[in-house]
């Protein structure tokens, strides 16, 4: 900063003097900054999920006409989450896949509510890209593992919602639930 | 006061206005005696034929607007009632849809020409990273028209796509949520789609007049990708290459017309006619044609971050490649080695596009994988390598030799001449 102030006496100060002017400037550039950022944050929140998006609501989801091997699709916030009532071969094939073989490793037991080991309740969106699984039907393409197969990338999850194979990083996720009676339970 | 601009128009109402805003000077500086290089050839045409699509596009999607309906619950019932009731509906949205798949088209000669020719090498270096922020802006405002028909298609291409951004690390989530405006895509992202596609063109067309003022600055390159030495190597814009631009233009003209009028759904996907339902993700979902390559290059690698950072890559690298290229001749017809490097591009381009057409499996992801590495050796190996070692064709002494040694050419010895005496 070598200018001086124009019309201090003569102009003829030393160069590297900090005159009152320099923080004058310095403080209105600030304070501008400051102005800018104060409007551009409120222009860019608003893009951020709006009041009636956020007013999320839980769901009560039905058990009893799920037969084992089929799993139904639930709503919630907009989201698929599978419901799947598993038979008894495959809740022993999630169980007994040693842990070292998985990608996201996280055991069966971890991912059921104890003693409903039959109900597997998982958020329907493939942790890749967003896609939604298929193999919710018996007839459709479950994949090696017999869990779910994602059209989009390849992915392949197994009964317990585990990726297995393909590009996604994660295993399906539990969304938050709790059983309100044994045939019954709440989502959110 | 200051004087008023010195107009040389005779004409006493343009020139009364020329004295005060030169703009009639200005056309006919830029355009009518813009010194041009006298040997283009027509893949020089693409960038003009770009800049007519663009408009094509802008007037199409205004009148567009005015009868579609962003709301999820409308979406897709306004866009059939352009199809069946709006006078002439069916064409507007025919000629916008196709006009997409055109502006590719044309844009991606125009990209390989530069890269044949040398275009982007010094001092047009500016010139070319302004063309790759087109390109961005082009595939951001093609993403987000193909979401507005509310199909299939549109809603599990606009979740994918906003999911790449998931990939970054710590913020990735809160950028998507933000873009979405919501958990998932839905009826607010549908809404702000709709208004920044609205917005990007116009972005476009600003960028697109820096991109023009930066050509008109160094002037453009030619086939021979030698600068040009004088007059005698140059012609008039006008009429010279008003008329070879519009015979490119009446082909271009005849190639989208065969388009919209006898296989309108030639390049979009059926499943795009199946409204949007966000539990069923269609079995054979791919992205819009232009994007396939970049999809395959994303699937190729087998991780998430991984995918997203190479497929951003691939257009990144493209903003360094005047200083990747070490070669100091520009033209490919002085560069017998790199030109076969190139061709392999090309194909390796292509091919990446079948691949991300085809379902991940068995040689296709063999396939992607090989040209994706291509993709990257080419520019960050190949192409800096190539430069030291390759030995160029000796080149011509000027633009001017060749043509009229060449028995005329496209044009008499005589007629050469010319434009000198108008310059």
């Amino acid at each position: 900063m070598t200018a001086t102030a124009p019309g201090s006496h003569g102009g003829a100060h030393a160069g590297q003097e900090v005159t009152k002017r320099d923080f004058l400037k310095l403080v209105a550039g600030a304070g501008a900054a400051v102005g800018v950022g104060a409007m551009a944050w409120p222009v860019i929140d608003s893009m951020n999920p709006s009041k009636d998006v956020l007013a999320l609501s839980s769901i009560d989801v039905d058990l009893t006409p799920i037969q084992a091997g089929q799993a139904i699709t639930a709503v919630w916030r907009g989201k698929p989450v599978f419901v799947r009532h598993r038979t008894p071969e495959e809740i022993k094939a999630a169980e007994s896949v040693p842990l070292s073989q998985l990608i996201d490793p996280q055991a069966d037991k971890a991912r059921v509510k104890p003693g409903h080991d039959q109900w597997l309740v998982v958020v329907g969106i493939c942790t890749h890209l967003g896609c939604v699984p298929i193999g919710n039907k018996p007839s459709d393409n479950r994949g090696e593992f017999g869990g779910w197969f994602c059209p989009c990338h390849g992915s392949q999850y197994d009964t317990s919602g585990r990726v297995r194979h393909g590009p996604a990083p994660a295993n399906l996720a539990v969304p938050p639930y709790a059983f309100e009676t044994d045939t019954k339970i709440k989502i959110g | 006061m200051a004087g008023l601009h010195k107009s040389e128009f005779t004409n006493p109402v343009i020139n009364w206005v020329d004295s005060r805003l030169p703009i009639f000077t200005m056309m006919q500086k830029e355009y009518g005696v813009f010194p041009t290089p006298k040997n283009f050839n027509y893949f020089w045409n693409f960038g003009a034929l770009a800049m007519v699509n663009l408009m094509i596009m802008i007037v199409t999607g205004i009148f567009l607007a005015m009868n579609y309906t962003p709301h999820v619950s409308m979406a897709f019932d306004s866009v059939e009632r352009i199809m069946r009731d709006v006078n002439f509906g069916w064409l507007l949205r025919y000629v916008h849809a196709n006009g997409a798949s055109m502006f590719f088209i044309v844009t991606y000669i125009h990209i390989f020409r530069g890269l044949y020719y040398g275009s982007y090498k010094a001092p047009r270096e500016l010139l070319w990273i302004i063309g790759v922020v087109i390109l961005l802006l082009m595939m951001a405002t093609a993403f987000m028209g193909y979401v507005l028909p509310w199909g299939q298609m549109s809603y599990w291409g606009a979740t994918v796509i906003t999911n790449l951004f998931s990939a970054i690390p710590l913020v990735g989530d809160s950028i998507v949520t933000w873009l979405w405006g919501g958990f998932s895509v839905d009826n607010p992202t549908l809404n702000r789609f709709f208004s920044l596609h609205y917005l990007l063109p116009f972005v476009l067309v600003g960028v697109v007049f820096l991109h023009v003022a930066a050509l008109h600055v160094t002037g453009s390159n030619n086939p021979l990708g030698i600068e040009v030495k004088g007059p005698q190597d140059t012609l008039p814009f006008h009429p010279y290459y008003t008329v070879k631009d519009s015979v490119g233009m009446c082909v271009y003209l005849l190639v989208f017309a065969v388009l919209v009028f006898f296989a309108p759904d030639f390049f979009s996907a059926p499943d795009n006619y199946i409204p949007a339902n966000p539990l069923v993700t269609p079995a054979e979902i791919v992205p819009e044609w232009y994007f396939l390559p970049f999809y395959a290059i994303l699937r190729s690698v087998p991780n998430k971050l991984g995918g997203v950072v190479m497929m951003f890559g691939a257009i990144a690298v493209l903003f360094v490649l005047p200083w990747l290229d070490t070669s100091p001749v520009r033209s490919c017809k002085f560069r017998p080695i790199y030109r076969q490097f190139l061709f392999l591009l090309v194909i390796s381009c292509i091919v990446l596009g079948m691949v991300g057409a085809h379902r991940p499996e068995g040689i296709w992801v063999v396939l992607g994988r090989v040209c994706t590495a291509y993709y990257f050796l080419h520019f960050l190996v190949i192409l800096p390598i190539l430069g030291k070692l390759e030995r160029p064709l000796p080149l011509p002494e000027s633009i001017s030799r060749p043509v009229i040694a060449g028995g005329g050419g496209p044009l008499p010895g005589g007629a050469a001449a010319k434009p000198m005496e108008k310059v």
